[in-house]
């Protein structure tokens, strides 16, 4: 069975909002309708967008390190949002394991939103139904589209390649490689929710040099105390060879 | 959680007219047995019956301001089988039929023995029409407190205390506002729903009490930590991502100074219990209904306080995300 989802390297991810800025510019022109946008460049800016790059400071001055952190649906496998709705609209595609709103079925009653621990749903303000991120399910099938540009927009926009897409289910594939060779992991395992996104986390890359690699221990001209003698009282080579 | 008005009158509401249902049922079932006898039945329990009709209307129709798309409401019947808000959805008019048809029973006074003429208890079809009513009455009290009490990291609400409150809260405030009923219609059983009213209510703010207690010293399983997943005890958000806030903003979290906060549960501690306790113990010994209505009115508005805060002392680990712009 397919999972697609998202890998979000924390050690590449550099804070841009690309992604944001991208992510909404695809769905806001999207066959969906738009997301609402009100007083963008004015007093008390108000609007729907399905990812958010927050930025955290880790340790204490002045030994910080700062994680910027891309935060969007993550497609649970057991999503919490789903069985709680009343109507059905929101549900998690068989096939492909994204989780969707039908805006045509949602009432907008918000229990989902209250239902999702990590605050991916949000209600949009002008046409009152729920909205979050669809993994660009409109554009990762658009055959009329180049075949590496049927990711989502996110992805596409991101200067860095902090994020990847990909069938988690899939062992062979960049995703899942990606999560085990670099310690990939979930958000708030705590509740069961078995997120298909997932995170890669800070990595340092150190190489250990022993010191002996730098002083060559079986350098022959030290060996027992042996230094090399400077001869001054022979000739020289140019002294007895005429050449 | 920030307290929605539409879900707190919705929910007291509803509550009331389920206690008074559940009060009228009660002095049905005494008078059954003969314990007590009821002058006036038909009027008694037929006005009864329209005043707990009119609470569940006023609560539906609050419900109603909760949705973003009201004209689509009837599709939230769709999946009872895993939602119980759905589940709400399909009890809550039931019961209001029942309800309905209970009233009516009594307002014709059509009332035959179905049982056969030849059994001591009178008054079979509107008690048949009565427990079931009574059922979907419990059956309705649980889907409304099971909306909350399943979620379960939101550990406050996640305690078989929330789905008990619901119940003996929307109780208490229900025989309260039958004493005032029966003052008015059945002076003798005033005595009979005051006791109860008053039992219900103590047995309220024993339960009541001890979900302040747990939430107050609850330990939440999410942390920061968990929440960005960095191993590290010194994590300090810089920026949220935006400004202007956000749906994620408004609505998780209850935006109330800490003042606010912090009062509304001694209000609602003291409306709720020992003022609406005085009253009642006055209106019985004084015989006069004006303080029962007294009792009820604070009792009521004790509840809203008490809803407030059920919401606000929520904590949605989604916050995490959002402590700092």
């Amino acid at each position: 069975m397919t999972q697609l989802a998202l890998v979000i390297d924390l050690n590449v991810c550099v804070g841009c909002h690309a992604c944001v800025t991208s992510c909404k510019q695809w769905n806001t022109s999207g066959p969906a309708g738009f997301m609402s946008d009100d007083n963008p460049y004015d007093k008390d800016p108000n609007g729907t967008f399905f990812n958010r790059v927050q930025s955290f400071e880790i340790g204490e001055f002045p030994k910080t390190e700062t994680v910027h952190f891309p935060k969007s649906c993550l497609h649970c496998e057991d999503p919490p949002c789903v069985p709680v709705c009343p109507t059905g609209a929101s549900y998690k595609r068989e096939e492909d394991g994204i989780v969707l709103v039908d805006y045509d079925k949602c009432i907008g009653c918000k229990y989902c939103s209250w239902a999702c621990p990590y605050g991916a749903r949000e209600l949009d303000e002008h046409q009152k139904v729920m909205k979050k991120c669809t993994l660009c399910v409109d554009r990762i099938y658009d055959e009329s589209l180049p075949e590496s540009e049927r990711k989502p927009a996110c992805v596409m926009a991101c200067p860095t390649d902090a994020r990847l897409f990909g069938d988690v289910h899939d062992p062979d594939s960049q995703v899942s490689t990606a999560i085990r060779e670099e310690g990939g992991y979930q958000l708030m395992p705590e509740w069961g929710t078995k997120p298909a996104n997932h995170y890669l986390p800070r990595r340092k890359t150190r190489i250990k040099i022993h010191e002996d690699e730098l002083i060559r221990a079986d350098n022959p001209l030290k060996k027992e105390g042996v230094k090399p003698r400077t001869v001054v009282d022979e000739p020289t080579l140019d002294d007895v060879t005429s050449w | 959680m920030h307290p929605a008005f539409s879900v707190i009158f919705l929910t007291t509401l509803i509550g009331v007219g389920q206690g008074l249902f559940l009060a009228l049922m009660t002095g049905q079932s005494y008078a059954a047995v003969g314990l007590v006898t009821v002058s006036n039945p038909n009027e008694f329990y037929a006005y009864g019956s329209v005043t707990a009709l009119l609470f569940l209307i006023g609560g539906l129709i609050a419900s109603f301001f909760h949705l973003g798309r009201p004209e689509r409401a009837w599709r939230s019947a769709a999946r009872w089988r895993t939602s119980w808000l759905s589940r709400e959805v399909i009890v809550l008019p039931i019961f209001m039929l029942l309800v309905f048809v209970y009233g009516m029973l009594h307002f014709i006074g059509w009332d035959p023995n179905i049982l056969g003429a030849e059994q001591p208890l009178q008054g079979q079809l509107s008690l048949f029409v009565g427990i079931l009513g009574m059922v979907a009455c419990f059956a309705l009290f649980i889907c409304t407190a099971m909306i909350y009490a399943c979620m379960k990291f939101l550990q406050e609400w996640y305690s078989p205390l929330t789905v008990i409150n619901y119940i003996v809260l929307g109780g208490a405030s229900g025989f309260t506002l039958a004493t005032l009923h029966a003052s008015v219609y059945e002076p003798g059983l005033t005595q009979l729903f005051g006791v109860w009213a008053t039992i219900i209510t103590l047995v309220a703010l024993v339960t009541r009490l001890a979900s302040l207690y747990r939430n107050t010293r609850i330990k939440h399983k999410s942390t920061i930590q968990s929440a960005i997943g960095v191993r590290h005890s010194s994590i300090d958000q810089k920026t949220q991502g935006m400004m202007g806030g956000s749906f994620n903003t408004r609505e998780f979290f209850h935006g109330a100074s800490q003042i606010w906060y912090r009062s509304v549960r001694w209000i609602f501690l003291i409306l709720t219990f020992p003022l609406t306790l005085a009253l009642l113990w006055a209106g019985l010994e004084t015989g006069n209904g004006l303080f029962l209505a007294l009792a009820f009115v604070s009792q009521y508005l004790g509840l809203i306080a008490e809803r407030w805060f059920f919401f606000a002392q929520a904590n949605h680990p989604q916050n995490m995300y959002y402590q700092s712009i």
